[in-house]
């Protein structure tokens, strides 16, 4: 710290100029990040609000031309359309249920001392710092490979015939390369809302005779109820957005099988060239997003307001 | 809670099992890396390698002479197999790694640092000189962070082409700041809440100027947040996919879109594409394995602890 010999007019009680100053400060601060949010945000939000009222196919742009809302009627009444939205649910509801349970009891199982603790967390984690373009690559070509898969080898190995599964499970094999992946996000929330609990109020439970299923129910899972929501509502808007995986494992199909509302918007814009159509897609994608934002900015302030971390 | 001794036992043997099947294929990942094309593909597998006495060049020569390969099948199953790093030679020499690694780290390292530059300001606003609307302002950022990508990824690509950014690591250095600076804002307000009020009340009535009071009082107590904060960007712009593969081609492509290309090799060269994989994320995993105590506060921007 440098002492200055300069006197500060903060040391005396605000005046006006120093109001003027002070909000001129904030937002020179302030603004320059807000203004860059706002260029590559919420301009080609806008563009993708102005495309989606357009009839507009690359491949005819001599056809282009405003169409109102007939976009959006179009692909509600378009039955794959409600497929793409069943498959985006299945996808995320599983996969956040699923790592959930295995989250919750890996986190369980690490919240206690026991020899090589940091190593084993150190192991459940890393699926979650691998790039998913990686770990697609890997379980589809090393583990799930009909010919070369360990995993369809060993089941070969016991007897069984040679699984193809992704083409015979496709759904069920995306939904288990993400729940690897995601996992250890659960994990982690739950492990740090465990490690706020005290351990005089589990020894006290445990004293009183209550056995261990009804403290989970009862003292646990209230704690971390907080916990649980934040993780939640944050895995389910990166899962509702899950690509990567889809587009190396089974590129949406056999058929739309494994099509989420991401993999259908990248399919219409860059394979059918159907600006409008997509565009029309990504403002549903937006609005389903925007409903889990609104519940997660609502455990925010919950959370303000009760005086916990915010 | 209080267990027996045995329960103890039981528990930690569990964890321990439940740990290595899911660390099981990065395992497998690393060992076929290690692997030549034709071990890689042998069931059962070898499972424990042992230091080459060849050198690598001859075992590249093994790779395509046909009657060593079958010679060696005829000696049956070992556990062991030579450990060969002639993947990673050609992973890096011969299978054009170094443009997309470049890519990768430049556009990493840019976009995190300018994300830096423009939120550290902004949450110091935020936290020390909140008003009314400064509440409003934080949740309208998680909005923009949780932004699907596919609801803009048309405009985005249409504005890139238009701007002659499609295929250029400025392009997706742009993106990706915008990706970051939402999580840098609410990760280091969340850290700079924690500053204790006094210190920043002292310096004021010494009258220091704002830049001296971050770099000299708060910054020393920030640098660990600071530092994860960092380094949260880093992994993010890493590991994404959505935005490069579909703003970038063959010029601007990260490890992300290089691997992805690997996706129709099937089975072909699954010791160089375990070889190549296992390049690819080695840096974040090695950053995120020190960082762990504050990947939690990152991957919730701040919400936990």
């Amino acid at each position: 710290m440098t002492p200055t010999t300069s006197t500060s007019s903060r040391t005396e009680k605000p005046k006006r100029g120093d109001q003027i100053s002070d909000k001129l400060l904030r937002r020179s601060l302030i603004w320059p990040a807000i203004i860059y949010m706002i260029i590559v945000t919420q301009v080609p939000l806008l563009f993708t609000l102005r495309f989606s009222l357009e009839r507009w196919n690359m491949n005819r742009p001599d056809r282009r031309a405003f169409t109102g809302l007939d976009n959006f009627i179009d692909v509600i009444t378009d039955a794959s359309f409600w497929t793409i939205i069943g498959n985006t649910f299945v996808l995320t509801g599983a996969v956040v249920l699923i790592t959930f349970v295995l989250g919750l009891t890996f986190a369980l199982l690490l919240n206690r001392e026991f020899i090589g603790r940091g190593i084993v967390r150190t192991l459940l984690i890393t699926p979650f710092l691998i790039m998913p373009t990686v770990s697609a690559i890997v379980w589809k070509n090393v583990l799930l490979d009909p010919s070369f898969g360990f995993l369809s080898k060993l089941v070969e190995s016991v007897g069984f015939p040679t699984p193809d599964f992704l083409g015979q499970y496709p759904m069920v094999s995306v939904i288990v390369i993400v729940v690897w992946q995601w996992t250890p996000f659960m994990m982690l929330i739950l492990l740090a809302g465990l490690q706020s609990l005290s351990h005089e109020q589990l020894e006290a439970s445990q004293i009183d005779g209550a056995n261990p299923f009804h403290i989970l129910r009862y003292i646990v899972i209230p704690h971390l109820r907080r916990y649980i929501e934040i993780a939640v509502l944050m895995e389910i808007l990166f899962i509702l957005s899950v690509f990567g995986v889809i587009f190396i494992t089974t590129t949406g199909g056999p058929g739309i099988q494994t099509t989420n509302l991401s993999y259908a918007i990248y399919d219409e814009a860059f394979s059918s060239r159907d600006i409008g159509d997509a565009s029309t897609m990504g403002i549903y994608a937006i609005i389903l997003a925007n409903i889990v934002v609104a519940v997660f900015v609502q455990v925010l302030r919950r959370g303000s307001e009760e005086g916990v971390t915010t | 809670m209080r267990l027996s001794k045995w329960q103890g036992i039981t528990l930690t043997t569990i964890t321990w099992l439940l740990a290595l099947i899911i660390f099981f294929p990065i395992v497998w990942t690393l060992l076929t890396s290690l692997k030549t094309e034709r071990e890689a593909f042998n069931f059962p597998p070898s499972l424990i390698p042992i230091p080459s006495f060849q050198s690598d060049d001859a075992e590249l020569d093994e790779d395509t002479d046909e009657a060593t390969e079958e010679a060696e099948e005829d000696e049956g199953y070992s556990i062991f197999f030579e450990a060969t790093f002639a993947n990673y030679e050609r992973a890096i020499f011969d299978a054009d790694f170094g443009k997309p690694l470049i890519n990768t780290l430049v556009i990493t390292i840019v976009s995190t640092f300018i994300a830096l530059l423009l939120g550290i300001p902004a949450a110091y606003g935020l936290a020390f000189k909140p008003d009314k609307r400064s509440n409003f302002t934080l949740l309208w950022l998680i909005s923009t962070r949780m932004l699907p990508p596919a609801g803009v990824i048309v405009p985005l690509f249409l504005l890139a082409r238009d701007l002659s950014l499609l295929d250029t690591t400025t392009g997706m250095i742009i993106i990706y700041t915008g990706m970051n600076v939402p999580l840098v804002i609410w990760m280091m307000r969340s850290f700079l809440l924690d500053v204790p009020y006094d210190i920043l009340e002292a310096g004021r009535i010494d009258g220091v100027t704002l830049l001296q009071e971050f770099r000299y009082l708060v910054l020393p107590l920030v640098a660990p947040g600071l530092f994860a904060t960092g380094l949260l960007c880093m992994i993010f712009s890493w590991n994404e996919f959505f935005f490069a593969f579909n703003i970038t081609k063959s010029q601007a492509e990260p490890l992300t879109v290089y691997i992805s290309s690997f996706k129709t090799g099937r089975g072909q060269f699954i010791a160089l594409m375990s070889a190549a994989s296992t390049l690819a994320v080695l840096p974040v995993v090695i950053a995120g394995w020190f960082a762990q105590k504050q990947l939690v506060t990152g991957l919730t921007m701040g919400a936990v602890k």
